[in-house]
């Protein structure tokens, strides 16, 4: 079986699950209508979601970036004070925190696209919702009971695979929005972590101990690279 | 013949069209099967865009689709994700 045959099979029972036929036509095309608006507002909650938990991301990058530019100060000023080994120090924490930055970064453009995704879904939607609204009166009054449950058939066929098309949407985003709701608390803790206890000896945890492991490779040669260009810069280099 | 797009919308394609769209799928399985992710990410915008050389349904126009394609940037692990069916 291949991937679109698959794929098929789930959506298709997906939109059967959304909306229901009742017996009388009349009434199906009432009760799909009231379902569509129903998603609708639906849709926009979860577009709003998306927004309120961007901004949340957004404020705490700012943090970071307040954190980032006090560490490059302290660093300066442990060079200026002639402690190279505070200013490392300074340095390997400071990279910890713009390598967060760097993640936060690349998942706030993942969320943004997911957004833009649900505007635009909720936009098709809303005018198959009002298209849907005129034709079932069209329908109820200009056909016969046989007539009208074929054209309610393609209606609502079409309309279903909107609404579950739209469903998928708005969990995907949903999802993405939980992924980075969990990295803004751990880098919540991390931030609470390293202002509360300075350790020489490495940058703060990530949880994951092969990361952790890089981060402190990475972090040894990029950190002296950093620190003698910081002293370069302040005049303090060793002369060549 | 009518193929959604998730995320995206519905296109009308010809029988010819859809043969090929089938083909490609069996090699996007393939790409799926061996985790190759390049292939599997080549050989599915191909797929899309063949897709998308049927006239486009317009949002006022309700029609059935024959066939349900993942979104077009749908990752390997979002594509193995659909396969094994565990999607709400």
């Amino acid at each position: 079986m291949g991937l679109i045959s698959r794929v098929s099979t789930i959506f298709k029972s997906k939109v059967n699950n959304i909306l229901d036929k009742a017996e009388d036509p009349r009434e199906t095309l009432e009760y799909s209508y009231q379902k569509q608006v129903e998603q609708l507002q639906q849709v926009r909650r979860g577009v709003a979601e998306v927004v309120t938990s961007k901004k949340r991301i957004e404020l705490q990058l700012n943090k970071l970036q307040q954190m980032a530019a006090q560490w490059d100060q302290d660093a300066r000023d442990a060079v200026a004070a002639g402690r190279d080994d505070l200013a490392q120090e300074a340095l390997t924490r400071k990279q910890t925190v713009v390598a967060q930055m760097q993640g936060l970064q690349t998942q706030i453009a993942d969320l943004e696209k997911e957004e833009h995704r649900l505007q635009d879904a909720q936009q098709k939607l809303s005018l198959k919702v009002e298209t849907f609204r005129t034709q079932k009166e069209v329908i109820k009054a200009q056909y016969s009971a046989a007539q009208a449950q074929v054209k309610i058939g393609e209606a609502f066929s079409g309309l279903g695979e909107d609404m579950a098309d739209v469903n998928m949407a708005l969990q995907r985003a949903q999802d993405k929005t939980q992924a980075l709701q969990a990295r803004a608390q751990a880098i919540d803790a991390l931030s609470e972590a390293s202002s509360s206890t300075l350790q020489l000896d490495a940058a703060p945890s990530t949880g994951d101990s092969i990361r952790d492991e890089l981060n402190r490779l990475k972090g040894s040669t990029s950190v002296s690279d950093e620190l003698a260009k910081l002293k370069e810069e302040m005049g303090k280099g060793e002369p060549s | 013949m009518i193929v959604r797009i998730l995320a995206e919308g519905q296109y009308d394609v010809d029988g010819a069209t859809l043969d090929a769209i089938h083909r490609l799928d069996d090699e996007v399985m393939q790409a799926i099967m061996n985790n190759d992710a390049g292939r599997f990410h080549a050989l599915y915008g191909k797929l899309v865009a063949l897709a998308r050389t049927g006239r486009r349904i317009e949002p006022h126009e309700f029609a059935e689709s024959d066939i349900i394609l993942p979104a077009a940037d749908t990752s390997l692990a979002e594509a193995k994700k659909l396969f094994s069916g565990t999607i709400d």
